[in-house]
């Protein structure tokens, strides 16, 4: 208990020395450049989005298959929001993403029919006379539209409400919503007359008024989707750059200190997880008219375990690693399922196996460190250059 | 002067373990009060009964003349209770301006912390300046030292003007000009804010301290000033006649209070 300190406690007199101040006010501008190189960037990727497929891709089916690619894009954007910012590992996207496909084909399903009648299957698999109660309301584009966004949005408020406020976390988490991504396939399976099982709904020949069959129907779609994506992406942006963005990734690193800084983390990512869901599901409505089919398999738990690989492959804890991992990896499944039909399953684990164990920050970390060191050098020259002058 | 302060016959109970034994203690408006007692004395559960991080088995945490027993952490944030930890936690990914920010704005309602921060706030500023945290206001906070982190964090508290600090060693780890600008900083505070100060070294606690209390296997022992306690012969005896034959202050039960 002893230390130098007594001395100089026992020697000093009442004053005790100011808190050293060290600098003028002027540092305390904020960094012009940050958030003109984000506005710069996003500039960038939305021209590129829309040249794309006029200078790269000339058939109709490789731009059908980036637009669907533009909605995985979308959800790895929103999972990256509550798993890169948010540090919540949500093994379940799929639901959501499965939600807003399921909303926005519910309405696909009775554009093919005349007002009031029932959908193809329900002729087949169930003793509906009239449309269901369900199903009512999706005759409306607009209501499929805010359904396809607002149901996934309230499903994941309720399940964060009941999860963070008992304080789950980790594993724990992982595991409850890959639980719900399993109940989620079971549910649809299960319920034949309403959701057409196993099957999903397909046969969407009428996709808002225009044949699937049309010339430029597919190249309207990717334009639609992209659109869709650059406001999610932008929309993100606003969210991590926020306040509440900055909140997330303390409640990610240290949610007892944001606690005692007076916020309630449950609510925190309760919030993020919940944009997460409405991304996937706006994600899931473009996806329903893009692939042409809606069926459990697509939104059980593998998908949604490889959505995480998407972010994890891109980088999570930065959006256009999420956007550039979620392309890539789904551009490079279709690249080598076409060359070699059964490859793709070994070549994406190994994929991960080597983004895990080599580069965990992912393509967006290795940019970043490549971005590091070539700015080290920077510096160490301008020096020289002034010495020199 | 009105009491801010008050816990009745707290127990506090960890599977057996009394950490607190029927602690009552009062604490006044504008005091600057230093908990003190060995290892495992239950200074730091005190505090963690205060803010909600533990629950208490019996008796009641009264802040400000009402029950705050039953309050969640952030809720009692809310009310003007602020604390430190005994290891300097900061958000490390953050800059310093961030973390002070996010401290400042915790009266905000959730809607409005979608808006990017424009600027910095004078009273942000003027803590920045403060707490010498000016010069890297835009590093992550990883960066600071030790000694610096402890700075923030106590600055992180200021910007929310609490009416009651609980600090946790606030001066562990720093040099001795660091403690002394700590303590210079902690007697400022003092008058408009009620402070209640962990703290283990002696000469930091008699120089700056208004009043002592002393723990000793989850009960108060003694308590008045530093001339009355350390005259106390009975504190002599748990803690200061120990503490000075044993350097650490260690006692035999190995727990951190």
């Amino acid at each position: 208990m002893s230390t130098p300190v007594d001395e100089l406690v026992t020697t000093t007199t009442a004053e005790a020395p100011p808190v050293p101040v060290r600098t003028p006010m002027s540092r305390l501008a904020p960094r012009g450049a940050s958030p003109w190189v984000g506005r710069a960037v996003f500039v960038a990727f939305a021209v590129a989005l829309f040249a794309f497929p006029e200078l790269v891709l000339d058939d109709p089916t490789r731009i059908r298959q980036w637009a669907e690619y533009l909605c995985y894009a979308m959800v790895a954007v929103g999972l990256d929001i509550a798993w890169g910012y948010g540090g919540m590992l949500a093994l379940g996207q799929g639901v959501f993403f499965g939600l807003g496909a399921y909303a926005m084909g519910m309405h696909l399903s009775l554009e093919q029919v005349p007002d009031g009648g029932l959908p193809q299957f329900m002729d087949l698999y169930s003793d509906y006379d009239s449309l269901p109660l369900l199903w009512k309301p999706f005759q409306s584009f607009w209501f499929a539209a805010g359904a396809a966004v607002l149901v996934p949005m309230a499903v994941a408020a309720l399940l964060g409400l009941l999860v963070f406020r008992r304080r789950i976390r980790g594993p724990f988490f992982a595991l409850l919503t890959q639980a719900t991504a399993l109940i989620f396939s079971l549910i649809l399976i299960g319920n034949l007359q309403l959701t057409a099982g196993f099957n999903g709904l397909t046969g969407f020949n009428e996709i808002f008024g225009r044949s699937k069959y049309a010339p430029d129907t597919n190249r309207w779609l990717y334009t639609i989707t992209a659109v869709g994506l650059l406001v999610v992406v932008a929309l993100a942006m606003k969210v991590v750059n926020s306040r509440y963005g900055k909140l997330l990734v303390a409640t990610r690193d240290s949610e007892d200190r944001v606690r005692f800084l007076g916020y309630d983390p449950a609510t925190v990512k309760t919030v993020a997880f919940a944009i997460a869901a409405g991304m996937a599901g706006l994600a899931g409505a473009f996806a329903a008219p893009v692939i042409g089919i809606v069926a459990p398999n697509q939104f059980a738990v593998l998908p949604s375990i490889l959505m995480v690989c998407w972010v994890a492959v891109g980088g999570r804890g930065t959006l256009w690693g999420a956007v550039l991992g979620a392309l890539l990896v789904n551009w490079g499944r279709t690249t080598v399922s076409e060359a070699s039909p059964d490859a793709w399953t070994y070549y994406q684990g190994l994929l991960f196996v080597v983004v895990l164990a080599f580069a965990p920050g992912g393509l967006a970390g290795i940019a970043r460190r490549v971005g590091e060191r070539a700015r080290a050098r920077l510096p160490r020259r301008s020096a020289q250059a002034e010495v020199a002058a | 002067m009105s009491t801010v302060l008050e816990l009745r016959d707290v127990v506090v109970d960890f599977d057996g373990f009394r950490a607190l034994d029927g602690v009552s203690l009062r604490v006044e408006r504008g005091e600057l009060r230093f908990l003190i007692g060995p290892n495992g004395a239950g200074k730091t559960t005190i505090i963690d009964v205060i803010t909600g991080l533990t629950r208490t088995a019996s008796g009641d945490v009264l802040f400000n003349g009402t029950s705050i027993a039953r309050r969640r952490e952030h809720q009692r944030v809310h009310l003007g209770i602020g604390r430190s930890f005994q290891t300097p936690t900061v958000f490390e990914s953050l800059t310093v301006l961030d973390n002070l920010d996010l401290a400042a704005s915790f009266r905000r309602r959730l809607p409005r912390l979608f808006a990017r921060r424009r600027g910095v706030d004078p009273a942000i500023a003027s803590t920045l300046e403060r707490i010498g945290l000016a010069a890297d206001a835009h590093r992550p906070a990883a960066a600071l030292s030790h000694g610096q982190k402890q700075w923030l964090e106590i600055g992180m508290l200021l910007v929310q003007e609490p009416a009651l600090l609980l600090l946790d060693e606030p001066v562990a780890g720093m040099t001795p000009r660091e403690r002394l600008a700590t303590g210079a900083l902690l007697q400022d505070l003092v008058g408009e804010h009620t402070v209640v100060v962990v703290e283990h070294d002696m000469a930091f606690l008699r120089r700056f301290a208004s009043s002592v209390t002393v723990l000793h296997e989850g009960r108060v022992v003694s308590e008045g000033t530093v001339e009355e306690v350390q005259s106390d012969p009975v504190v002599r005896e748990v803690y200061l006649g120990r503490s000075r034959d044993e350097r650490s202050g260690a006692a035999p039960v190995e727990v951190t209070g």
